[in-house]
């Protein structure tokens, strides 16, 4: 278990780069998924007002 | 090839007319190439080793400079907008004008720059190649500044961010000026980097016209 | 060549359900393979020569950079096809291919530098032209999001930034073969040449399947994000509207 955590004395280098690479790619699917879930609630958003608007009633004299 | 020539001696006299205002680049690389041994070092051994960089970093950025005067007027005025609309071809006309432009304020630059290069303790026989070099180079610069120049006419906002669109396609020129430099610095021939230089023009010119109208296009919608 | 096919991937709804159906299976996809090649590169792969366990950071460090570099590919190729030929959907898929290949560039760029240290004596060599050039792409990217962060139009924004892109397409084959055409610190390319890979397989097989795995990643993300874009360009049409309203977004 030692061994493989020292990797052969490049430890700290290997593990920096593997550790960067899981944050990005993390971060990546985080920032993504938010982006889409802002779009969904703002195309709510808009069709809440839709339906919520009502027919004008126009009088005819 | 007429109409080459009719909107290349249009813009230059156009350009002529407001002749300080082109004296601005050229002001800017001077001074820019003075304020480097005042940040530096004013000894000439460290001026001789970075010469060849500030020279070419400040003729780079004052080709930057440059750039907003190429299409910002005759977007404004409106004449941009005939020219698209002229029966002449649009990639005939962004060449006219890049040359007209380069003409103006690339090829001071290229006449100043010895001075400059001699004032950074080059030995006075790399001359030949920095000029030769720099004639190369700035034209390609030019081209490559249209294209920003022409993405950016049409934005309110646009002007900040020439730089960071056009800098980075800049690369290449920077590298193999600076190695030609070098190369003369160092007694060697610099013939290598120098058509390397010359195939970067040749792209540019058959390319750059072609983007930069697409650009233009889009921009005055 | 099915063009009936290709024009219906070109409508808006239809690509979206598609996309919406495929999004976890790539998902699941990407995160199997990035964990195998994982593990194959971690344990399974004996140490290397020269550089013993320190060869391990290519895992992440190779498909980080191919993908940074593919990633401005599909985006220059997408935004051409939508200015061409004026697909909307081809100019949303480059502007959700930006910000995925900007932070894999970065990640190439963060991994080759902790490499870098052990290997070459140094974090950065502004010698190396493939190192200056995979620098410029970044900046690229940079340059195409604040472009089209400036531009006010959307449709002025897709077609500026399809010249943008298109012009800066150049830098890709300038990387690929820069450790040809100059004396680098990289070595020659071990993997596409045209006699064979020449590197072992033991070594080769858990990098191919962390390219794969980051490619899967990267489609799986960019098809996520292009659905976000879809729904945000499209909100007012028809189709979205009952999307939502039949709560199938």
């Amino acid at each position: 278990m030692m061994e493989f955590l020292r990797m052969g004395g490049y430890g700290t280098y290997v593990w920096s780069a593997y550790g960067v690479t899981l944050v990005i790619l993390v971060i990546n699917i985080w920032w993504t998924y938010r982006f889409y879930r802002k779009s969904r609630e703002a195309l709510g958003e808009i069709s809440e007002n839709f339906s919520k608007r009502q027919p004008t009633i126009r009088k005819t004299s | 090839m007429k109409d080459f020539i009719q909107v290349l001696t249009r813009d230059l006299k156009v350009s002529l007319r407001r002749w300080s205002e082109l004296c601005n680049p050229l002001i800017f690389f001077l001074m820019v190439a003075s304020l480097f041994p005042l940040a530096i070092s004013p000894e000439a051994p460290d001026l001789k080793r970075v010469g060849t960089g500030v020279l070419w970093i400040s003729a780079l950025l004052a080709s930057l400079l440059a750039l907003d005067g190429l299409f910002r007027d005759d977007a404004e005025d409106g004449s941009m907008e005939q020219l698209v609309l002229s029966p002449i071809p649009l990639t005939i006309v962004i060449a006219a004008k890049i040359l007209a432009h380069w003409l103006i304020t690339g090829l001071p630059l290229v006449v100043i720059a010895p001075v400059v290069a001699l004032s950074y303790y080059m030995p006075l026989d790399t001359l030949t190649t920095l000029i030769l070099a720099l004639i190369l180079a700035t034209p390609t610069l030019s081209v490559l500044g249209a294209i920003g120049a022409a993405l950016t006419v049409g934005l309110r906002r646009g002007g900040p961010i020439v730089g960071l669109l056009v800098l980075p396609l800049t690369g290449p020129v920077l590298i193999f000026g600076t190695r030609a430099t070098d190369l003369a610095v160092q007694g060697e021939s610099a013939a290598g980097p120098l058509y390397l230089l010359g195939a970067l023009l040749a792209l540019a010119i058959a390319l750059g016209p072609l983007a930069t109208s697409a650009a233009v296009r889009v921009s005055l919608e | 060549m099915n063009l009936r096919w290709f024009h219906k991937l070109a409508s808006p709804p239809y690509f979206y359900r598609l996309a919406s159906t495929l999004g976890p299976w790539l998902g699941s996809l990407s995160i199997a393979l990035i964990a195998a090649g994982t593990y194959g590169g971690l344990v399974l792969a004996p140490p290397d020569y020269l550089q013993g366990d320190g060869f391990r950071m290519i895992y992440v460090h190779v498909p980080s950079a191919y993908l940074g570099m593919m990633a401005y590919v599909v985006m220059a190729t997408a935004a051409a096809t939508g200015f061409i030929w004026r697909i909307k959907l081809a100019h949303a898929v480059a502007v959700s291919a930006a910000p995925l290949g900007a932070s894999f560039t970065f990640l190439g760029l963060v991994t080759g530098a902790i490499w870098g240290k052990p290997m070459w004596g140094t974090f950065w060599q502004w010698s190396d032209a493939r190192l200056v050039f995979f620098l410029m792409l970044f900046f690229l990217y940079m340059g195409y999001l604040a472009l089209r962060g400036v531009t006010e139009d959307r449709d002025k924004a897709d077609r500026l930034s399809a010249v943008l892109a298109v012009v800066g397409v150049i830098n890709i084959p300038i990387i690929h073969y820069s450790v040809e055409w100059w004396t680098t610190l990289h070595q020659g390319p071990t993997i596409t040449r045209l006699d064979g890979p020449s590197i072992t397989m033991d070594m080769l097989v858990p990098l191919l399947i962390m390219i794969a795995g980051f490619s899967v990643f990267f489609v799986w993300l960019l098809f996520v994000r292009l659905r976000g874009e879809i729904l945000v360009r499209e909100k007012k049409s028809r189709w979205a509207q009952e999307l939502v309203q039949r709560g199938r977004v």
